[in-house]
């Protein structure tokens, strides 16, 4: 490449054309696969927060559907009881919602680490749903909310399918995000992130401030999460606390690492296995005409055995494995090398 | 500053696309109702239907059977020639119990399989999530398994139908019983944080309002019951109404032998198969390094009824349902679980056939609300064009040391207001008298 652009433009330009494509192949699917297409978005974007949190900044947590959790209700709480609001208000809010918790619980994990950081971050996503038991007026319980969100411009109605819409919508706010997410991986904080994650004594011997850096990606990363949570409830109409159990923030953590902890892309793969690979063992245990006890667990038992393997083989996910075949493909021609 | 200028140019392209839709959550001017296309999932041979269970996670022990027996029944319906000449091609979705899954398995049914209707589709928080997308396709959305008032709502859901006892109406039977039986004791109450308490103590309050000492709720995703059951003890309820399913059930019988706790306990019909509690108490104390016997704690237990028992094998029905289970689906028990999947399964069948051979989504919901359903079940449906509620009644029984039951209580019925509870007599129609095939 001869004049280097910004990186806020290529990302942004990726961003469009991946946007474009993702509208392109929704046009060609059918409306039940546009949903298919939207429910990775989101988990994309959870995912993706996780990524910067765990994979660059070193901090497990075991607790995102947490904020997932956050981010749901607001959407929820908002578009019935302030139906006024356009729901790039809600989602904007929902972002805000989830960062803040994110600010609140990162100011306490900041102290913590290893198993007591995973012990906190755990007993938030096994706790907080519980508040839906304590104000049951407000949050509906253990039925949590249901509501139908209007976000199609009236011209638009009957025109294009209403999954096809939400996934656009869904795919806009993800890409938008993705490039906050990709220029902060990229840029100051991404290093001031992994110098932490390596060592935190040199870290502050540098010059950079450790806790509040824990904190920053805390937030980040939880804003990500309300936002993938508000897109959920965008996209289902739904907010019920049976959704946000911990085996949603375990499985997060478990797509992260399969797809590959040290980059935004693994989160793209672990975002595809975590929809596409239940997808595909359903499909399966059917063909086996199995007892339906088998058949049942099968697709989790699967999920299992496949993440084992891929880490056994590709300790660095599914990413890690991509990266290793495009080393080799490109090792003949060495003069090429540079950064892409 | 290239860089400043096209982030603030697109936030602006961004802000003018999404200015021009409405507020989230107001009504768009479209309507849904009805599409004027043939009946989807309908060939002269077949009809598909589906409906979401939950076959993993919280709900999954005890009513990851119900599928299985309604399976079993279309199987014989389909080899004696299907109704009407087409065969029930039943597709059955995993939703764990996860309202967000339910969405998305319902999508998939309505959307990729274009089912002709959805039956039997399992849970209050679940089922409620799907109910306003049903019927705004146009799905009719048949015997839902759940007793929450919601589903009869024939103005706002003309496509919605219940099936089982409504959680008011059982709790009006259960009030009754308690008062009369157990009068002046202490009750206390541990339901469901959802429609399951509310609907119930709509109909407990009638009867037994002063004698409710405490009221304990729990989350389906939180399997420690045991700060309620403390709750329970210390306020001193003699009697405890456990309105749940069938995992808290069993999880209510092990906790109270942990703590100490030795109270009445009383069950509604959602979790008070016997045959399954047995096994659900055995393997959680398994699970947890103990050894019980499921018929010793079981023993007393009183529990409420609106279908004939898996045990009493001179009923008819049962004998009926137990000839299919031995030929197609012999290696699972026969339990009460499995009857309410094939007294669903069989209902349905009567639907599809009062629908007529001419099939379309309006002809079945018509068939529904007929009030011509009569079935298997000890008390009537009250399906009518303005009732959309399923099972009107039930019997009260009690679970004897060898596992079998006794009837304290003959079936009576009431309505889901205010009305009488009331005995209900009519003989009970036979297998012969609605015949389906053969």
């Amino acid at each position: 490449m001869t004049t280097k652009l910004p990186p806020l433009v290529l990302h942004l330009l990726a961003a469009l054309g991946c946007l474009v494509l993702l509208v392109l192949l929704t046009l060609v699917t059918d409306p039940f696969t546009n949903l298919r297409i939207a429910t990775v978005g989101y988990y994309l974007i959870a995912v993706a927060g996780l990524a910067l949190l765990t994979g660059f900044n070193g901090q497990v947590s075991l607790g995102h559907g947490a904020f997932m959790f956050i981010g749901a209700y607001t959407v929820a709480l908002l578009v019935k009881r302030v139906p006024a609001f356009p729901i790039w208000a809600d989602l904007l809010l929902a972002v805000l919602a989830g960062g803040l918790a994110g600010l609140l619980a990162g100011a306490a994990a900041a102290r913590l680490h290893g198993p007591y950081l995973a012990g906190a971050t755990l007993a938030l996503a096994v706790g907080l749903p519980a508040v839906t038991q304590r104000f049951p007026d407000l949050f509906a319980g253990s039925n949590g909310l249901s509501f139908t969100v209007n976000s199609q411009p009236a011209g638009l109605v009957g025109v294009v399918p209403p999954t096809r819409w939400q996934s656009w919508i869904v795919w806009l706010s993800v890409l938008l995000a993705l490039v906050v997410l990709a220029n902060l991986a990229r840029g100051r904080l991404g290093r001031t992130l992994r110098a932490v994650r390596d060592d935190e004594v040199a870290a502050s011997l540098a010059g950079v401030h450790v806790g509040r850096t824990k904190i920053l990606a805390f937030l980040v990363s939880s804003a990500c999460g309300g936002l993938a949570g508000g897109l959920q409830a965008f996209l289902l109409g739904t907010a019920a606390p049976g959704s946000f159990t911990p085996a949603l923030s375990l499985s997060l953590l478990a797509a992260l690492v399969l797809g590959g902890l040290g980059s935004l892309w693994g989160a793209l793969w672990g975002a595809i296995a975590l929809v596409y690979f239940q997808v595909w063992t359903d499909d399966f245990a059917e063909l086996l005409s199995l007892r339906s006890d088998i058949a049942d667990n099968l697709p989790l038992a699967l999920y299992g055995v496949v993440l084992i393997v891929t880490v056994l083989a590709f300790p660095a996910g599914i990413q890690g494995g991509v990266r290793k075949l495009w080393v080799r493909v490109r090792r003949p021609a060495p003069s090429q090398r540079g950064e892409s | 500053m290239r860089s400043r200028r096209s982030v603030t140019a697109i936030a602006l392209a961004c802000a003018l696309v999404l200015a021009a839709c409405g507020g989230a959550g107001e009504t768009p001017a479209a309507g849904g109702g009805d599409k004027g296309e043939p009946a989807p999932g309908v060939t002269d041979t077949s009809v598909l239907i589906g409906s979401h269970q939950p076959l993993t996670g919280p709900a999954a022990p005890g009513y990851s059977k119900i599928s299985v027996g309604a399976k079993a029944v279309y199987s014989y319906l389909n080899d004696n020639g299907g109704i009407n000449g087409r065969k029930i091609d039943y597709k059955v979705e995993d939703d764990g119990y996860n309202p967000t899954k339910t969405v998305e398995v319902v999508k998939k049914l309505v959307l990729q399989d274009k089912v002709f209707a959805i039956v039997g589709g399992l849970g209050t928080p679940t089922h409620s999530k799907v109910v306003e997308y049903l019927n705004s396709e146009g799905v009719p959305d048949l015997l839902v398994s759940s007793g929450a008032l919601m589903w009869d709502n024939a103005a706002k859901n003309p496509k919605t139908f219940g099936y089982q006892l409504d959680y008011t109406r059982e709790g009006k039977i259960q009030g009754q019983y308690i008062k009369e039986k157990f009068a002046g004791k202490k009750v206390g109450l541990l339901v469901q944080g959802d429609d399951v308490g509310t609907d119930t103590q709509k109909g407990l309050d009638q009867f037994i309002k002063d004698q409710i000492v405490s009221r304990q709720t729990y989350d389906p995703a939180n399997t420690d019951v045991t700060p309620q059951l403390s709750a329970l003890q210390a306020a001193g309820a003699e009697v405890v109404v456990c309105e749940c399913i069938p995992a808290f059930t069993a999880l209510t019988i092990l906790t109270s032998l942990k703590i100490g706790y030795k109270a009445q306990l009383v069950v509604s019909s959602i979790g008070a198969d016997p045959a399954t509690l047995a096994g659900l108490v055995e393997q959680f104390a398994k699970q947890g390094g103990a050894q019980v016997s499921g018929a010793a704690l079981l023993t007393g237990i009183i529990g409420t009824r609106y279908l004939p028992s898996a045990r009493s094998l001179d009923d008819p029905w049962t004998a009926f349902f137990k000839q299919i289970h031995d030929k197609y689906i012999p290696d699972e028990a026969f339990t009460d679980t499995l009857v309410y999947g094939m007294v669903q399964a069989y209902t349905f069948g009567q639907a599809l056939k009062a629908a007529g051979k001419d099939l379309t989504r309006q002809k079945l919901v018509d068939a529904m609300s007929s009030g011509e359903l009569k079935g298997p079940g000890l008390t009537p449906f009250a399906f009518s064009k303005d009732s959309h509620a399923g099972y009107t009644g039930a019997l009260v029984f009690q679970i004897a040391a060898d596992g079998n039951v006794t009837t304290l209580q003959e079936a009576k019925t009431t309505d889901r207001e205010t009305g009488p509870v009331s005995d209900y007599k009519a003989a009970q129609l036979k297998p012969e008298d609605v015949k389906l095939v053969g």
